[in-house]
Order: structure tokens, then C-alpha cells, then sequence
């Protein structure tokens, strides 16, 4: 039962919190409210079963958890509403405007999500906290394992988040898609997490299976509403398109045993090529329209290598040029080190680990695939005594078990 | 309806010439910028000041009361000038911020009362 309430708690908080935050107008009531249905749900489910519609059963019992506790609360200011009557029209509508809201309560809306990622991408909010936001009230995803994406201290991560719900609560914002002139600018953060959403449920932080598909799949689905929101955003679609091709490989990802497969190693007949060619028709589509953006860049990488009939077919001096001009859009010491890996597997070991160290590693010591990709460098490079430090340095940062299993192996076989 | 102060800041050794041609551009998109809030029934205040040097610091301690020459804050930005609100929500005192910021040629900071 625990993990079938964990299943509905990953597929539907980020959902209910979107759709409760409309409703009352207020992040932190819907959160409470959110995890307060969630811990009613953990006491009856295991005696009564699990509903038809879970997520429809938290976002009720949530609803109605924040009404009794909005009635306490006005019973307390009671006497402030009734002095505030009398300076209104008193045969006007009910001065609390949060009760007003809830009584004409709708089911989930299905923009909710987005309307919540596009008030997270407030230009108002400081930049570095418009993502984690997202993450933390969409995707559901611990305050820890935001800081591990951001490469951030989780203290210093939880008070981005906290400032920035702060903010928007102080400042009476409202909860709406932003009309078309504002669109644009909120784009890149609302991309950004998406993404993020994508790659967590890629390859989650913690816990032991390798990919957490709900994400994943929540993470399409919102690509897909965005590109259906603003069709003229390239960035957009090449967003929508490297998720659909990294997905495309998800079958091969891993064994029946739930270990990992690697890309050089997966059985590509078993890629998903209904997904491989819609990915590369959005591909095709944003790059025709000559805006290249880092989405659409690395779609483009994603469509090279599910060209490749084999590993060794890849076109790889492609992705090196690929890799740069993707650091010429984002200097990211993350690019270059995949571009490294390419330039390995083009002219051999020696060069790849010689482009890995002109990395400025300073950033990338606490990031787990600069350890396990030089391993694997250093073990095709015969540099036996280097590859197992270098392993035991990834081993200790994997945080998911079967990533962990397979670093282990590989360390094994050395 | 929430409540919004809009301030204009300058640098501390900012004054104003009324005689000069700039000044009374600016003026005049001030006023004019006044006159919309005042049409939308967004205006609830406003007022320009007169230079940071003019202020005067009040403290109060165990019932005495005593005085030193200002400003308060020792910053090489000083308020200017501010525009007190009225909005349905962040955006569109945002959108009153950009006219406010056009008018004054300056950036301009917004800030939610409480209540």
C-alpha cells in the first residue's frame, strides 16, 4: 500500500497543488491542504482501497480541508469581517473572496499546471528561484534533490524557495496564462523546467528504480500542451522533441533485471521509432525556422544518434559540432563535458580525457557524471589505478541505486 | 484592492532645475502620467521631494525624543519621489511601474503594502 500511495502522491501532488492553488489563491494553504489530504488518504486507503480517481479523491479532500480550516480561521477574524461589512455594500457579495471562489469550485482544469509554471516564471522572481519553484510545486520533487540538480547547498535552495513563495504571495500576483506580449519572456524558465522534470524522471535523483515514468510522462504532456499553447516558439518544440527522442530509448535503457544498459550498448531495435519520428519531423520543424536555441541543439544531437543503426555508425565528428555550438549558446562546463565523451569516442581515450581536463572541473567535482564518464575514460585508456579513484568518486555521489549497481559492476570489472 | 508604492530613486546628489528644458520634460510625462492614474482610479497618492539633504531624522527612546540631521539611510541612492496605488494584482501595478519609470526617465521601485 505505501508504495501504491507513493505512485499517487509522484502522479498527482504536482496536479492537485496546481489545481488547489487556483482555488484558494494561495501556495502555501494548497500545499498544506495537498499533504494534509495525502496523510487522510494513508490512514483509509489501506482499510477502504484505493479510489477509481485518486487524484480527484486528494483534490476533493484537500478542497474541502482548506474550506473548514478558511471557516475557522474567518470565524477568528470574525469580528474584522463584520466591521469591514458595514464599509461595504451589505447586500453585496461575501467580502472574503476566497470562500466566494470555492464555492463555484470546477473540476481540474487542465491549464492549471501551466498556468502554475508561467506564475513560478515571474520576471518578478529572481531568476535562480523560478525553476526550483516549479520543480518543488510541480513535479513534487524534494527540496534536496533540487539543490543536487542545481548543484546548490539545500539549505541555500530552501530558502530560495521559500523567498520566492513569499514574494508572490505579498504581492497579491495573479494566477493566469500571461497574455501573449509577456509569453516570451517567461519561455526560458518555464522550458528550463520542464526539462528538469524530464531529466529527474530520466534518471531519479534517489530511489531504486532507474526512471520514475510518471515524470517523465508528466513532463510530455506539458511539452506537448506548451507547444500546443505557443506553436511559434522554436525553443519550445525542440524542447517537446528531445524529450520525445530521448524517450524513444527508454525500453533499451534498461535489462528485464532493471539494471542499466548504456547507449553504446542498448539493442536499438528496440528504440520506440514511432516516437523517433515524430521527433525528428518537430526537429526538422523548429530548425527550418533558423532561431537555433540549446533545445532545439540538443534535439538535434538526440536525432543524430537515432540515425545510428549501430554505436559505432554514430555520426560523431556531427555531435562534436554539434556540442559546440552548444556551448557557443550555453558555456556550460556540462557541455563540455558530453562533448569530451564524443571527442573520446572519435579520436580515441587519450584525447577525450585530455579535452576533460581542460574543463574548469571546480563546478563538476560534485557532479556524479564528470566522475563516472572520466572512469570510463581512464579504464579505455589502460589507466587502471586512476579509473578505480575515479570510480569510487561516482559510486559515493550516486544517489540511485540501479545507476550505483551499475558503477559497481563496472568498477568490478576492472 | 491591494495598494502599491512606486518610488523613483536618484543619485544622492540628484536636484532639480525647473528652469531647464529637461526638467520640465519630465514634468510634463509626470503630470501627464498622474492624470491617467487618476482617470483609471488607480491613484490613491503621489508626491516629489525635495532632496535627500532636506531630511531630518526623528528617534524616539525611553520617551525622549531627539534629532539629527538626515537622510536615514546612508546610500548613494536615495528616494525621490513615490506614487502610492491601487491595483488588482502585481501585474498591473507592474504595468503602472513601466509608465511611472518612462514618465520619470528613472528606474522605479514597487513595493506591496500590507493589508
Amino acid at each position: 500500500m505505501t508504495d501504491a500511495l507513493d505512485e499517487v502522491f509522484r502522479r498527482e501532488a504536482g496536479r492537485c497543488t496546481a489545481t488547489l492553488i487556483r482555488v484558494l489563491g494561495d501556495i502555501d494553504l494548497a500545499q498544506d491542504a495537498v499533504a494534509e489530504a495525502f496523510t487522510i488518504a494513508a490512514q483509509r486507503w489501506p482499510k477502504t482501497g484505493i479510489p477509481p480517481n485518486p487524484g480527484g479523491w486528494i483534490t476533493t479532500t484537500a478542497r474541502n480541508r482548506a474550506i473548514d480550516r478558511l471557516r475557522r480561521e474567518s470565524t477568528r477574524a470574525g469580528r474584522h469581517l463584520a466591521a469591514h461589512r458595514l464599509h461595504t455594500d451589505s447586500m453585496g457579495p461575501d467580502p472574503n473572496p476566497q470562500l466566494d471562489r470555492l464555492d463555484d469550485f470546477v473540476d481540474v482544469v487542465a491549464d492549471d499546471q501551466l498556468r502554475l509554471m508561467f506564475l513560478c516564471a515571474h520576471p518578478a522572481l529572481a531568476a535562480d528561484a523560478q525553476v526550483p519553484l516549479i520543480l518543488r510545486l510541480l513535479a513534487g520533487l524534494e527540496t534536496g534533490e533540487i539543490a543536487r540538480a542545481f548543484l546548490v547547498p539545500e539549505a541555500t535552495m530552501a530558502q530560495r524557495i521559500v523567498r520566492a513563495k513569499r514574494k508572490l504571495h505579498d504581492n497579491h500576483t495573479s494566477y493566469r496564462i500571461p497574455g501573449a506580449t509577456e509569453l516570451p519572456d517567461r519561455l526560458t524558465a518555464v522550458l528550463a523546467a520542464i526539462y528538469l522534470i524530464y531529466t529527474e524522471g530520466h534518471t531519479a535523483t534517489s530511489g531504486q528504480s532507474l526512471t520514475r515514468t510518471d515524470l517523465s510522462s508528466e513532463a510530455v504532456r506539458l511539452g506537448r500542451t506548451l507547444v500546443e499553447l505557443m506553436p511559434d516558439a522554436p525553443e519550445g518544440v525542440g524542447l517537446l522533441a528531445l524529450m520525445l527522442l530521448s524517450e524513444s530509448r527508454r525500453p533499451a535503457r534498461s535489462n528485464p533485471d532493471g539494471t542499466m544498459v548504456r547507449l553504446a550498448d542498448q539493442d536499438r531495435s528496440r528504440w520506440d521509432q514511432a516516437l523517433i519520428i515524430e521527433g525528428h519531423q518537430l526537429v526538422r520543424a523548429c530548425l527550418r525556422r533558423g532561431q537555433p536555441g540549446p533545445f532545439q541543439v540538443q534535439a538535434a544531437l538526440a536525432a543524430v544518434h537515432a540515425d545510428a543503426p549501430t554505436a559505432e555508425a554514430t555520426d560523431w565528428s556531427q555531435i562534436i559540432a554539434l556540442y559546440d555550438q552548444l556551448y557557443a549558446l550555453r558555456p556550460h562546463p556540462v557541455v563540455a563535458l558530453n562533448r569530451s565523451v564524443a571527442v573520446a569516442e572519435l579520436h580515441g581515450p587519450a584525447e577525450g580525457l585530455a579535452a576533460l581536463a581542460a574543463i574548469d572541473s571546480g563546478t563538476l567535482d560534485t557532479y556524479q557524471p564528470y566522475h563516472a564518464a572520466r572512469a570510463d575514460l581512464l579504464t579505455r585508456a589502460g589507466r587502471r589505478h586512476e579509473a578505480l579513484g575515479a570510480y569510487d568518486r561516482a559510486i559515493e555521489l550516486t544517489t540511485n541505486a540501479v545507476e550505483r549497481a551499475f558503477l559497481v559492476r563496472q568498477r568490478a570489472a576492472l | 484592492m491591494p495598494q502599491y508604492l512606486i518610488s523613483v530613486w536618484h543619485d544622492d546628489t540628484f536636484e532639480v532645475d525647473f528652469s531647464t528644458p529637461d526638467a520640465q520634460r519630465l514634468a510634463a510625462q509626470v503630470g501627464a502620467f498622474n492624470h491617467d492614474l487618476q482617470q483609471a482610479g488607480a491613484w490613491v497618492f503621489a508626491a516629489g521631494l525635495h532632496p535627500a539633504s532636506s531630511a531630518t531624522v526623528v528617534r524616539s527612546s525611553g520617551g525622549e525624543v531627539s534629532m539629527t540631521d538626515g537622510p536615514y539611510a546612508e546610500t548613494k541612492e536615495q528616494m525621490g519621489g513615490f506614487w502610492v496605488i491601487e491595483a488588482a494584482d502585481l501585474d498591473g501595478a507592474l504595468e503602472w511601474a513601466g509608465k511611472a519609470a518612462a514618465a520619470c526617465e528613472g528606474p522605479v521601485e514597487v513595493r506591496p503594502a500590507q493589508g
